[in-house]
């Protein structure tokens, strides 16, 4: 049977080479960037015979120019129908690069300000010590690194799994009170971080008699935490295609077991997502943490009887005091808190990316 | 490689008439096999053995989509439901293995017989019964997140069975779904960077692994191409030693390729019903009915 196939003909393609004929020529490209050399001579004349000064006129005519050039360059080339559609990609460029400007603005100035501070010891010492104006060589944010990482790992125990499971009940039990709890999580998502800051402190510290501690400022960042991570969960898990559920249940698992087996691995990153946001929701905040953990100077592992630090509480306290060697270190704190956080993010969605 | 060379040459060669001379002798052979095969259930009769349904209604909330259904799918046959779209086949198929209770509203009356037994009987184990009664769907759906290997054994997973040899089970499951041969290199690559015709052979294997008793499939070829539809194909007529095949499609030669009966669906504005149900030759050569006849013909539909 297969004799009757005839063998395909072997033939010679190396003489085609691959080719992009939808990039810009070298002449457009050329032309592109004129437009903008242009207008970055334009502007300063501009700038020179008006009455707009300073650095921020200066942007602003140069914006304005470029887009013109834009526009007069698409009509050129294409006609009338492209006006509309090159203002609306310049405008398009233009918030990509304004949401990116203070981003990046931010991360320089936190490095600029913070990396002077940097010694070993910032990562071996505590302030039990050493005074906070006392020289760099001394003393560091050990205390304060640990009590975040120890703010949101117990956070994180607490809302993440009742986070989940509370997506899991508006997702695929449906039940009867559906509606309630979404309204609820969704009304709980507005709480104002140091309400619920002063909710723990109220109920727990003042009414039960307990102490400042780790763990009443993980309970005020859970408070926080949960609803980012049940509704973010929730967004994810409802992505997942119906048939899948369907396939799992008509291979006659339950549906506890389809969920467990199908429907959560299938949203395993979208998973991962929501805790990222739940974390980098809480492991920034201050405001919770001044009525619960109070803040201190010494390293302090136990979460349930004293007071302990984390790092936007000491960047908080540092800054407060005036003295420059201290506010120093509070930007090193801010400094080390963006690394930290980073640092957590990398792990998450490398843990998510790893096969079993 | 060879035996599909083989069978697409047969297509060729061998015309409808020949096919459907071939469908009519089968049921004969196989329900003399079914007599020797089927004796599992004590107690119970014979004749009690398959499936069938008496009088089945379905609702989608107040919307009556489907009356009176009466069919009866014997062991060691293929059964094809066809009709115009809307006429409720694939609604009649989810009520044999109670999938139309996943559908918030729905609701249904009447009875389906599994093995003598109703399977809408009050404290029925209803993953029971849908591991008994498998399923492929029409859009072919693997689980993402698995490889090719770990799909084929995630209903023994999912319904918590135990297997003595995991890896000879894959195996038997991709030879019999038509798949081996593409895969067995590559089992532990995930299931969805498999082509869509290999996607739904995967499910088919998946489907299988669980050893159904009976295997309803929802136009399972629509989105196939012609070579992966006539594997398939070949794979449902392999199965009937074992398995009760179900298949709805809106291909007659293909109904008439792969069935021993068929039954003919159709809705005039109200609930669908089943209008006539024969065996496969009769259906297309002699029809009772002047609606399949119009049916089959491609007068309307
Ligand atoms: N989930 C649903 N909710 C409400 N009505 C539905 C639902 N699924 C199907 N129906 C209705 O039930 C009737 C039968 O639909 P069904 O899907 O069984 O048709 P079908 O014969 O399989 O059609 P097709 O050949 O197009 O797949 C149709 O009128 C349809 O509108
Ligand atoms: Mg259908």
């Amino acid at each position: 049977m297969s004799a009757q196939v005839p063998e395909l003909e072997v033939r010679d393609f190396s003489s085609v080479s691959p080719q992009k004929p939808w990039k810009l020529s070298p002449r457009e490209v050329a032309i592109n960037a004129s437009t903008i050399l242009i207008a970055l001579i334009l502007s300063p004349i501009i700038v020179q015979v008006t009455p707009l000064k300073g650095k921020l006129g200066l942007v602003l005519t140069f914006i304005l120019v470029a887009m013109v050039g834009n526009i007069v360059l698409s009509f050129l080339r294409q006609g009338v129908q492209a006006i509309g559609n090159s203002i609306a990609s310049t405008f398009i460029y233009l918030a990509a690069g304004l949401v990116l400007l203070p981003v990046a603005s931010i991360f320089f100035t936190v490095i600029m300000r913070g990396y002077h501070a940097v010694r070993i010891n910032t990562f071996t010492q505590d302030m039990s010590v050493t005074q906070s104006d006392g020289p760099y060589t001394e003393g560091g944010a050990l205390h304060a690194i640990l009590g975040t990482l120890m703010l949101v790992l117990i956070a994180s125990l607490i809302s993440v799994p009742i986070g989940i499971l509370t997506a899991l009940y508006l997702t695929e039990v449906k039940g009867r009170a559906e509606g309630t709890i979404r309204f609820l999580v969704q009304a709980m998502s507005g709480v104002p971080s140091i309400v619920a800051g002063l909710f723990i402190y109220s109920v727990l510290i003042v009414g039960a008699g307990g102490h400042y501690s780790g763990f009443a400022g993980a309970l005020s960042l859970s408070i926080l935490m949960l609803p980012t991570v049940a509704r973010t969960a929730e967004e994810v898990l409802k992505l997942i295609p119906r048939d899948l559920r369907e396939a799992g249940v008509a291979l006659g698992g339950t549906q506890w077991r389809t969920v467990v087996m199908v429907v959560v691995p299938a949203a395993r990153s979208g998973i991962v997502t929501a805790i990222i946001l739940g974390v980098a929701r809480v492991a920034g905040e201050t405001a919770p943490l001044l009525l619960t953990i109070l803040g201190s100077t010494t390293t302090h592992l136990n979460p349930t009887d004293a007071p302990i630090s984390a790092l936007p509480l000491y960047t908080f306290n540092l800054l407060r005091t005036g003295l420059n060697v201290a506010i120093d270190r509070a930007w090193t704190g801010a400094l080390v808190l963006m690394i930290l956080v980073l640092i957590l993010f990398v792990l998450a969605r490398l843990a998510s990316g790893r096969k079993k | 490689m060879s035996d599909v060379m083989e069978f697409e040459g047969n297509k060729d060669n061998i015309s409808t008439k020949a096919y459907l001379e071939e469908a009519v002798s089968q049921p004969e052979i196989s329900s003399l096999a079914s007599v020797a095969s089927h004796h599992s259930a004590p107690g119970s009769q014979p004749l009690g053995t398959g499936l069938e349904a008496r009088g089945v209604h379905a609702w989608f909330g107040k919307h009556h989509a489907l009356a009176d259904v009466n069919l009866d799918f014997p062991a060691g046959t293929v059964t094809a439901l066809i009709g115009p779209s809307g006429c409720g086949k694939s609604t009649f198929l989810r009520t044999l293995n109670r999938m139309h209770e996943f559908i918030p509203g729905a609701a249904m009356a009447g009875e389906v017989l599994l093995d003598g037994k109703d399977i809408y009987e009050p404290g029925t184990d209803v993953t029971k019964i849908r591991l008994k009664v498998g399923m492929v769907f029409q859009k072919p759906n693997p689980f993402p997140s698995m490889t090719i290997a770990e799909n084929v054994l995630s209903g023994l997973k999912l319904a918590q069975l135990k297997t003595t040899n995991k890896d000879d089970l894959l195996e038997e499951c991709l030879h019999r779904a038509g798949l081996w041969n593409e895969v067995k290199d590559r089992l532990k690559a995930h299931g969805g960077s498999l082509s869509g015709g290999q996607q739904q052979r995967l499910c088919i294997a998946r489907a299988l692994a669980v050893k159904p008793e009976v295997l309803l499939m929802d136009e399972p070829c629509s989105a196939l191409d012609p070579g992966s539809t006539l594997k398939i194909e070949e794979t449902v007529r392999q199965l009937i030693e074992s398995v009760i095949v179900v298949i709805v499609t809106h291909n007659m030669q293909q109904a008439a390729r792969v069935s021993d009966y068929t039954g003919f669906f159709l809705s005039d504005g109200g609930p669908g019903q089943l209008i006539e149900t024969a065996p496969t030759s009769e259906i297309f050569s002699r029809p009772k009915d002047p609606r399949t006849e119009a049916y089959v013909t491609g007068r309307f539909g």
